[in-house]
């Protein structure tokens, strides 16, 4: 809507938009609107409709969390120092008092301890940074487990995918910054990880340390990245993301009224600049409760950094956490050849595989509407069992994560289950292959009886828990036709259907051959909708009601008038009371 | 949505053209409690005034905890809490969470709840417009003679493309580069090796079977004349990176490889205490095993036979220190290491 | 205890007057006495018997400790090599202190890392066996709180010793202990406890004889005074308060990255199905005024 230029350039040349008698709040529209033009776009969006439901607001947390981050974020630039340069340190810390170490690490102490509210803003900073990206996945999982990607919103699922992305970045070059042992430690594997690229690893370590590690200029240049690059592109992105959800307008479940063609909800003003204002409030707070109440990366305890320190847990923070699991499992694969080391054992699970995983992740909707042929607009949600294959391919993505995040914890596993760090982590080198086979399959065979179990509540009603005997002694639960409005919100999704081979004729009307790519797709295709449940049509819907109508005449005279649910909301019994004895 | 559209069959919104359930329409609205009571609207409306109030309570008592408690060297603490810290945070909570509740509960109680339709419109701009500006582009395309005269246009994707280079090339001052810096480390032959912190010499008499020293190279704390230390800042960090070492004292029986043995001193080893995984410090030693774990991704080296790596995503062994026993009595180096300590990098030669 | 202490979080110079120091002095001397005065004569007639204390331990040893130590505490070895229980010759009491002393000794059963629990034996029974083990060889004696405390020192000597003692347990301790000394992960099940909260003496103890396979940290390779500082440094590091909040186990980034999703990303997911949430309705109708 507001990129609609044809009508913005209208208002501004001729009939300037007055307003008759106005308000006061009028009155600064008017003034504004003869500056700027704006009421032409705001007409719709002022009140655009917003549908409601919880999983809409999740990536409403990461955005929230990006403004609390940048808020805290600006505080921590007033007291950091963001040098390498040497000095003895005289704060107020006492155990540290007098130990040599940079001027970053000797800032952050100076935050935690001598300004008031520093050591808050430093926590929440980066429990916010915390928030950002486990917001961003779950967000992203919603996306994908409902098909909110697809056409037209394929391109905003790309640009989501390059904040998870830069989000990462910016979480790895801001726990850097403090220069404690921690993080040090992993900006050391950090170089150890550049290091491992063939023929320009050396190279581009010794570019970005400024010479041999650690040198001077690691710090500083991080600081530049963190505050200044990666923040840029982050609003850039986000921006673009906002601009993309008002075009298009959110998408909303099926239900009575709600259709491809509108879109259901509450306003813009009041309602939904309540409710996002509101949670804008609930997200900071929490963020400042946590930042109160729970201790985060206490750089104190660490001690500056020193290359022949170390502590034992030395992990990354969560989200690096994964690609470090597949650091720890990967064999001890390092080739040698000709004079040169490939260390094929770093280089393959911390530069080849994330950047893979981020790629598959980015063409997961081109892949899906590649395979189904699929060009339709799509703004009505699906359940995620209508889609067992979609469901189960990021169910076993998500198990491959998992599997890695916990091989990136495997030491704190050991010593919290008392199991042996070594027997884990051959565990997990199989585990990684085979768990997210076994989850795919048993998510699409899930997927696939839950579909099996809404056909029989449309066809046969749900079960009322009410057991019947019949004359002959057999029993049997008795039950009653759902609503309509249910009926229809669980009828409302396509039936899936495979395109056929497309044959395409040559000039004198001879069908090509199917080319290699067109197989493979079918057969892609068949595979994915293979054993999907498609929903009763009409006539077996009327066919079952028939006969259900026919059981409940017969069973008219059998028991009781009421049929059990006359007390609990389902409908009222007028004859009937609770008895009372 | 405009009629053009309808018959586009590309981008014609999908939909259910055989529903077995007719669509029942929106279904009625129904009245919030405080829409129909007057009563219980003026309780809501008390609710969210006093969240507000409840709001500006926690912010005074913010700014009240910001000026009562001390930080620096002598914190203020509550229940073994840092005071200053714990108050702030909660009341800063407090005073943010309080606006975000009100204000939620006002939209939900109070504020207008119709449900509102709106429609949608393809994404695609429509026929016309997009005909119009793919008609001005090419336009405009066509008076450029962009396509007309290759020449102009090669040569200025020429131009532009060489400008890559210089903004490349500007990045060289970036560092210096490797030669052969990662070949060698300080310690050289007759080097004493002292203990890490206090940065003295190590008697072979001092240690016992089962100590583990970890150690650095005597030059880290050495001074020159006038008393300065030889080595300041930044170049102590890059000399700890690549000399620091383990020294572990073993049983002479455990001792598996030949080399390790010829290098070591009455059972005493010496090990560069880099990890040749991605670099961490390694100095996680049992003491029964002479077993050496990386807490970082938990390669494990064997001291008794060279460094040899027996669990874990390291490449290659641990370098070993050559090490020998001075006329006093003090361990030394016998030479550098034998090859490059740390990460394994492209030109490092496998030998 | 009180629940808000002002003055818990300070270590500083700044907090003792100009006569604490020698108050201090007083105390430290006054105390001295009357515990020489109230000890000395005991362990004058302890020195009379040390061989019946020996003798009374090895009774112990052998019913305790000599299935898998040997009847002279010589050491066991199977059939096929393995060691069931080391030579205990030159061991020393604070071996047999340490690890009787926290429980480890005797084990529930053999293997190579002893958990702590409850001692078995009493203080006294301790004393007895120490003393039969020292008799087999000479080894390291039981260090005297003197050799662990830092009451001693001026108040500027020990922030000096707690500083250092920091520097020495970052460099060969945090390794293994972690850097709160909550433990960590050794190979094959093995791990590190965790030493937090533990006594000054045993901690002192384990530095010097390298229980189970925990490396020796003999006074050749950390002095005395190296070794009372790191016990300085852990004392210091658990009187401090928790500036920043609760501790989280001292973990590390693992248990931050569970707390940010269950506490944080749970509490705001909590939220946002409130604020979506539908509101009661009513069965009546609205009557327009």
């Amino acid at each position: 809507m507001s990129i609609d230029t044809s009508k913005v350039a209208t208002t501004n040349a001729t009939t300037a938009a007055t307003a008759g008698k106005p308000s006061k709040a009028g009155a600064a529209a008017a003034w504004a609107d003869d500056r700027l033009g704006l009421a032409t776009a705001m007409k719709k969006n002022l009140r655009k409709v917003f549908p409601d439901h919880w999983s809409f607001m999740l990536g409403e947390i990461a955005l929230w969390s990006f403004v609390v981050l940048l808020l805290s974020g600006v505080f921590l630039t007033l007291w950091f120092t963001p040098s390498m340069g040497e000095v003895q340190y005289e704060g107020s810390y006492d155990p540290l008092r007098g130990v040599t170490m940079s001027e970053a690490y000797a800032s952050s102490l100076n935050l935690s301890f001598d300004v008031r509210g520093g050591l808050l803003m430093r926590q929440m900073h980066h429990w916010a940074a915390m928030l950002f990206v486990a917001s961003m996945m779950i967000h992203l999982l919603r996306v994908y487990f409902t098909g909110a990607f697809r056409k037209p919103r394929e391109l905003n699922w790309v640009i989501g995918s390059l904040l998870l992305l830069l989000g990462t970045l910016e979480g790895f070059t801001g726990y850097s910054l403090p220069d404690d042992l921690l993080s040090g430690t992993g900006i050391r594997a950090a170089d150890g990880f550049m290091k491992s690229m063939p023929l320009v690893g050396t190279y581009m370590s010794f570019f970005l340390f400024g010479g041999e590690f650690p040198g001077e200029s690691i710090i500083p240049r991080l600081f530049t990245i963190h505050v200044l690059l990666i923040p840029g592109l982050l609003l850039a992105l986000i921006a673009a993301h906002m601009l993309l959800l008002v075009y298009h307008k959110h998408t909303q479940w099926p239900g009575p009224g709600r259709t491809e063609q509108n879109v259901v909800g509450f306003p813009m003003l009041p309602v939904y600049a309540a409710k996002a204002g509101g949670f804008f409030f609930i997200v900071f707070g929490v963020t400042a409760l946590m930042g109160g109440l729970l201790t985060i990366n206490p750089v104190w305890k660490f001690g500056p950094y020193d290359p022949s320190k170390v502590t034992a847990g030395s992990q990354p923070d969560w989200y690096m956490g994964w690609p470090d699991g597949a650091l720890r499992i990967m064999p001890g694969w390092e080739f040698a050849f000709w004079g040169h080391t490939f260390p094929f054992n770093v280089f393959l699970p911390i530069i080849v595989l994330p950047g893979l995983m981020f790629t598959i992740l980015m063409l997961l909707p081109f892949i899906e509407s590649w395979i189904t042929g699929d060009k339709r607009d799509h703004h009505l949600l699906q359940r995620p069992r209508n889609a067992p294959t979609r469901t189960a391919v990021m169910v076993s993505l998500m198990t491959f994560y998992g599997l890695m995040w916990a091989a990136g914890g495997n030491d704190i596993i050991a010593i919290k289950l008392h199991a042996s760090i070594n027997q884990i982590t051959y565990f997990m080198r199989a585990a990684v292959f085979i768990g997210p086979a076994i989850a795919f399959f048993i998510t699409r065979r899930w997927c696939i009886s839950l579909q099996r179990h809404d056909n029989e509540t449309l066809l046969h009603g749900y079960e009322t828990g009410i057991i019947m005997r019949s004359p002959e002694g057999g029993y049997s639960e008795r039950h009653l036709p759902i609503s309509p409005a249910r009926a229809y919100t669980m009828t409302a999704r396509e039936r899936d259907e495979m395109p056929a081979l497309e044959a395409e004729t040559d000039a004198n009307g001879v069908p090509a051959p199917a080319t290699r790519g067109q197989k493979l797709r079918s057969k892609l295709g068949t595979l994915m909708y293979a054993d999907n449940v498609q929903k009763p049509t009409r006539e077996e819907l009327e066919e079952a009601h028939h006969h259900v109508e026919h059981e409940n005449e017969l069973q008219a005279g059998l028991d009781h008038p009421a049929d059990g649910h006359q007390f609990d909301g389902h409908h009222l019994v007028d004859e009937e009371h609770l008895r009372s004895h | 949505m405009s009629d053009q559209n309808s018959h586009d069959h590309d981008h014609v919104p999908s939909t259910f053209e055989d529903e077995p359930v007719a669509n029942p329409g929106l279904p009625a609205h129904t009245w919030r409690p405080t829409d129909v009571d007057a009563k219980a609207e003026k309780r809501a409306e008390r609710q969210v005034a006093a969240m507000f109030g409840l709001s500006m309570v926690c912010a005074v008592l913010f700014l009240v905890s910001y000026f009562v408690f001390d930080v620096g060297d002598q914190w203020d603490t509550v229940g073994g809490l840092g005071a200053s810290n714990v108050a702030l945070g909660v009341f800063l909570g407090g005073a943010l969470l309080f606006i975000g509740i009100g204000v939620i509960q006002w939209a939900r109680k109070l504020m207008g709840d119709h449900e509102m339709v709106e429609y949608r419109h393809p994404a695609k701009s429509s026929d016309e417009d997009r005909e119009a500006t793919l008609a001005a582009l090419s336009a405009g395309l066509e008076e450029s003679g962009i396509g007309r005269r290759p020449l102009v246009r090669n040569s200025l994707l020429g131009a532009v493309g060489i400008l890559g280079l210089p903004a490349i090339v500007m990045l060289r001052d970036l560092g210096p580069l490797p030669g052969d810096k990662l070949e060698h480390t300080l310690w050289r032959k007759g080097m004493r090796i002292v203990r890490d912190v206090v940065g003295t010499p190590i008697k072979v008499s001092d240690l016992e079977i089962g100590d583990l020293v970890n150690a650095e190279p005597e030059i880290l704390f050495a001074t020159d004349a006038e008393g300065e230390p030889v080595l300041e800042g930044v170049e102590v960090q890059i000399a700890k990176s690549k000399c620091a070492v383990i020294v572990h004292r073993m049983e002479p029986d455990d001792i598996v490889s030949e080399q390790t043995l010829n290098w070591s001193v009455d059972g005493i080893v010496a090990y560069s205490k880099i990890c040749t995984h991605v670099g961490c410090p390694i100095s996680l030693n049992e003491r029964t095993t002479h077993h050496l774990l990386c807490p970082c991704h938990q390669s494990t080296f064997d001291l008794t036979d060279s460094g040899k790596v027996i669990f874990g995503p390291a490449g290659h062994a641990l370098p070993q220190l050559p090490m020998a026993v001075d006329d006093e009595g003090y361990l030394i180096a016998q030479s550098d290491f034998t090859e490059p300590v740390g990460p394994s990098y492209w030109e490092r030669d496998p030998q | 205890m009180r629940l808000l202490n002002r003055s818990a979080g300070r270590l500083s110079r700044h907090r003792r007057g100009p006569l604490a120091g020698f108050v201090v002095l007083l105390l430290g001397l006054l105390m001295t006495g009357t515990l020489y005065a109230a000890f000395a004569p005991a362990q004058a007639q302890q020195g009379e018997s040390d061989a019946d204390q020996a003798a009374k331990g090895r009774e112990l040893f052998l019913v305790g400790c000599a299935f898998c130590h040997g009847q002279n505490g010589e050491g066991v070895k199977t059939q096929n090599g393995n060691q069931i229980g080391p030579s205990l010759v030159g061991v020393g009491a604070a071996a047999v202190d340490f690890q009787v002393g926290t429980g480890r000794m005797p084990m529930a059963q053999p293997g190579a890392q002893a958990p702590r629990k409850k001692p078995v034996y009493t203080d006294e029974e301790i004393a007895q066996l120490a003393a039969y083990v020292a008799s087999l060889g000479p080894g390291p004696s039981i260090p005297t709180s003197e050799d662990y405390s830092i009451e001693g020192l001026s108040a500027s000597e020990r922030e000096e010793a707690i500083t250092r003692g920091g520097q020495i347990f970052l460099t060969n301790c945090t390794a293994c202990h972690n850097f709160e000394g909550s433990g960590g992960a050794m190979p094959r099940g093995g791990y590190a406890p965790k030493i937090r909260g533990v006594e000054p003496k045993y901690i002192y103890e384990a530095m010097l004889t390298g229980p189970q396979a925990m490396d020796n940290f003999s006074n050749g390779n950390l002095s005395p005074e190296e070794k009372r500082d790191v016990i300085a440094y852990l004392g210091s590091l658990e009187e401090a308060p928790g500036y920043g909040g609760f501790g989280l186990g001292g973990l590390g980034p693992v248990s931050e990255g569970l707390f940010a999703w269950l506490v944080g990303l749970g509490s705001l997911v909590g939220f946002a199905v409130w604020i979506a949430a539908h509101t009661t309705r009513s069965q009546k109708k609205k009557v327009e005024a």
